[in-house]
């Protein structure tokens, strides 16, 4: 037996849980992975003996749950009502162009992913959006596709 | 207590729902997410009706009803909502109803009609996922889905397999497997209640009907067909006649016209592997198990144990199931008898079930490169082929099956119903125990509509307990129980699909548990009309051990008749 995961250790801590724990546990998996892995939801399902469909049913409901690793640039798109009034649909819609993935999911190359919220709590900056937890306000699609542009050449040069 | 339907004073018990009391006045309630016997979801609000004082209308299905209620439920505010529920699911279905396998029997395409839908009212939302064909046995086409909820139920509820789910949330949802994977590689058994349930066109069993039309159209191949012993009681019912009826005469005459070349009855191998089984039940309980011995017969069954319980693929019955060991003894026996080229002869099967497409697929279910059975139609895809080939059941005479292999017991005939081949069984292992005949052929323990039928019963010094259950959720309760130490059962029946092969993924779409009800009385009144009751004095089977096979467990059976089982992965599982 190899030493035991993350995962392992989250479910060590429930131990004799119920299927009532099934979203904290996503919770704490994902904070411990960064995401849920198949591996890491089939272990979820046997320790609350659940069928693995019913996690990944229940998993996939909430936006806040994601199957495939961050990037190493985490985009987060407020998708809130003063947000919207704003423009931020046109953002995303951006955001998933230029970088060829749908929110949720994880460019090929590892450098992008993105993910929608309700609400940043910034409504006075909307549209406003958040690459690693640096806030960028009022964003137009022009300026997030600038600001992408920018992120690749930097990678790009990194890399030579 | 009392309440007023339209106007009418009816009687309830309290705890009941409206629709429990309007469906015993008779009053018409159309449902599509609503499941007999089962806990309401309210998912689909079809069956809203209007009660005085409540401001809104109120799904019948999931509300109790109360004492001096007023109901109406063909008010005008009713039959709008009704009609706007439906108009509604319309938008984000796709309209090439002309072409849908689910007709004539889709139920929202009913509803459209009954309710006057006359034109698209909201425009099409195009969802265009793509279909799942990766099953041999079941086809998905997740446009097609109204989110009733049914598949899902039963294939958690009912079967405990749990497969598939809903996945995402409001307008984005969608029932899919674990991980987005396709169904072949889930934990699916392929039982096909799934497709039973299905009120639209999203669900259906893979057709085979093509490629045997192809055969039966082609010169080089020597085509030929078994039907399962529930065929003949169920077939009826898609032309039309009562449920229970037994077409087996001309049934036999319909599939001559079709072309083929040997019309034989599965029934037959089910008295074959009663020798075997039985045989093996003996040899296992001289020589110390391991015991209890499972039932092989149902595929879905198989898989199940493959995926959920590998420590128990010892228990199982090493007997290929009687379609196998038909359509072994036709290439090997029969073949050698009428001097054919086993490569040449194109076997098929009838069967009431879709995990038998699944079945046939299995490498080790043949030898020299080609398989024991080549294809593998549904009780409801045979009855569009008589349409196809235009042939009214109703206007053949009766004909007799092609021997060897029509010669059955009604033993044998009683393997369509739940019970029925451990009834079977009982019959032949009391026999070859003890070498006296049971006393009474007929073992009301195992008879019926119960998910778990159990009996004790004295087979000379053995005090043997036996246990039937069908619908895999009551096998699963069973095994349970077995590996929490229960030590009491010899025998264990189980049958994948609720009350057997008569209600099985394969059969005529309008079933319901009344038809159930009369397919199995339809076999179970062929045992009590017939002489010949009990497999071991099946002349036929008796004279295939003295020409070819030597002996039940020998080893021509080892090699023929027999197979083996290996843990099964599946996506989903741990």
């Amino acid at each position: 037996m190899s030493a035991p995961s993350k995962v392992d250790k989250v479910l060590e801590s429930y131990s004799f849980a119920k299927r009532d724990k099934l979203i904290p546990i996503l919770q704490e998996v994902q904070a411990a992975d960064g995401y849920i892995s198949k591996p890491a939801a089939l272990k979820v399902a046997k320790h609350l003996n659940i069928p693995a469909s019913k996690v990944y049913g229940v998993a996939t409901f909430y936006n806040q749950f994601r199957f495939k690793p961050v990037g190493k640039y985490h985009v987060m798109i407020c998708r809130g009502t003063a947000c919207h009034v704003k423009g931020s649909a046109g953002v995303l819609k951006m955001c998933e162009e230029v970088l060829g993935i749908k929110a949720g999911d994880t460019t090929r190359d590892g450098l992008f992913s993105i993910e929608v919220v309700a609400c940043i709590g910034a409504c006075g900056l909307a549209p406003v959006i958040s690459v690693n937890g640096e806030f960028h306000a009022k964003v137009t699609p022009d300026k997030l596709r600038k600001l992408v542009d920018d992120l690749r050449k930097a990678e790009a040069s990194n890399g030579k | 207590m009392k309440l007023t339907v339209n106007g009418k004073t009816v009687e309830a018990q309290a705890g009941e729902t409206l629709l429990t009391v309007l469906r015993r006045e008779g009053v018409h309630v159309p449902t599509l997410c609503h499941m007999e016997g089962m806990i309401p979801t309210g998912a689909c609000r079809i069956c809203v009706v209007e009660v005085e004082g409540q401001g809104n209308l109120i799904p019948s299905c999931s509300f109790p009803a109360a004492e001096g209620m007023k109901v109406h439920t063909n008010s005008p505010r009713v039959i709008n909502a009704r009609k706007t529920v439906v108009e509604l699911l319309l938008g984000s279905h796709p309209d090439d109803c002309l072409y849908c396998a689910k007709q004539p029997t889709c139920e929202l395409s009913k509803l459209s009609r009954d309710y006057g839908v006359a034109g698209r009212r909201f425009p099409v939302a195009k969802k265009k996922k793509p279909l799942d064909i990766s099953s041999p046995s079941i086809s998905r086409d997740p446009d097609k889905c109204i989110l009733c909820g049914k598949c899902v139920r039963v294939c958690e509820e009912v079967q405990s397999v749990a497969c598939i789910d809903f996945v995402r949330r409001g307008s984005d949802s969608f029932i899919g497997c674990a991980f987005d994977s396709s169904l072949n590689v889930s934990s699916c058994v392929n039982c096909g209640q799934c497709i039973n349930v299905c009120p639209t066109g999203a669900l259906t069993e893979k057709s085979d009907i093509q490629p045997v039309m192809e055969a039966l159209a082609g010169k080089d191949k020597y085509v030929v067909v078994q039907h399962a012993p529930s065929i003949s009681v169920s077939l009826a019912e898609e032309f039309g006649l009562p449920a229970g009826t037994d077409v087996n005469g001309v049934m036999t005459a319909a599939f001559r016209k079709m072309g083929f070349k040997a019309v034989f009855d599965t029934s037959f191998a089910a008295d074959l592997t009663i020798m075997e089984e039985a045989s093996e039940l003996a040899h296992r309980v001289k020589n110390g198990g391991p015991l209890p011995m499972f039932t092989s017969c149902s595929p879905g069954w198989i898989k199940f144990v493959e995926t959920f319980y590998p420590e128990l693929l010892p228990h199982l019955s090493t007997c290929k199931s009687p379609q196998q060991m038909l359509g072994a003894m036709i290439k090997t026996y029969y073949a050698k008898k009428h001097g054919l080229d086993p490569a040449k002869i194109y076997s098929v099967s009838v069967m009431p079930c879709t995990a038998k497409k699944f079945e046939v697929t299995r490498p080790e279910m043949g030898r020299d490169g080609y398989p024991d059975i080549d294809a593998v139609v549904t009780t409801r895809e045979l009855a569009q082929m008589l349409r196809i080939y235009g042939i009214d059941l109703r206007t053949l005479q009766p004909e007799e099956p092609d021997l060897p292999f029509g010669d059955r017991s009604t033993a044998g005939k009683l393997f369509g119903a739940s019970g029925g081949v451990m009834e079977a069984a009982l019959r032949t292992a009391h026999f070859l125990l003890t070498g006296k005949e049971l006393g009474s052929l007929k073992v009301e323990a195992v008879r019926g509509q119960q998910g778990i039928k159990e009996a004790k019963l004295k087979i000379g010094a053995l005090e043997a307990g036996v246990a039937a259950a069908s619908g895999l959720g009551n096998a699963r309760k069973l095994v349970e129980e077995i590996r929490n130490g229960r030590k009491d059962l010899h025998f264990i029946e189980i049958m994948t699909c609720p009350g057997g092969c008569i209600n099985g993924g394969g059969q005529p779409i309008t079933c319901n548990k009344a038809a159930v009800i009369e397919r199995m009385r339809a076999l179970y009144n062929i045992d009590a009309t017939e002489k010949l009751r009990v497999s071991h004095a099946n002349k036929a089977v008796q004279a295939l051990y003295k020409d070819f096979l030597g002996k039940p467990l020998g080893e021509k059976s080892h090699h023929l008749l027999h197979t083996k089982y290996a843990r099964r992965k599946a996506a989903d599982v741990a």
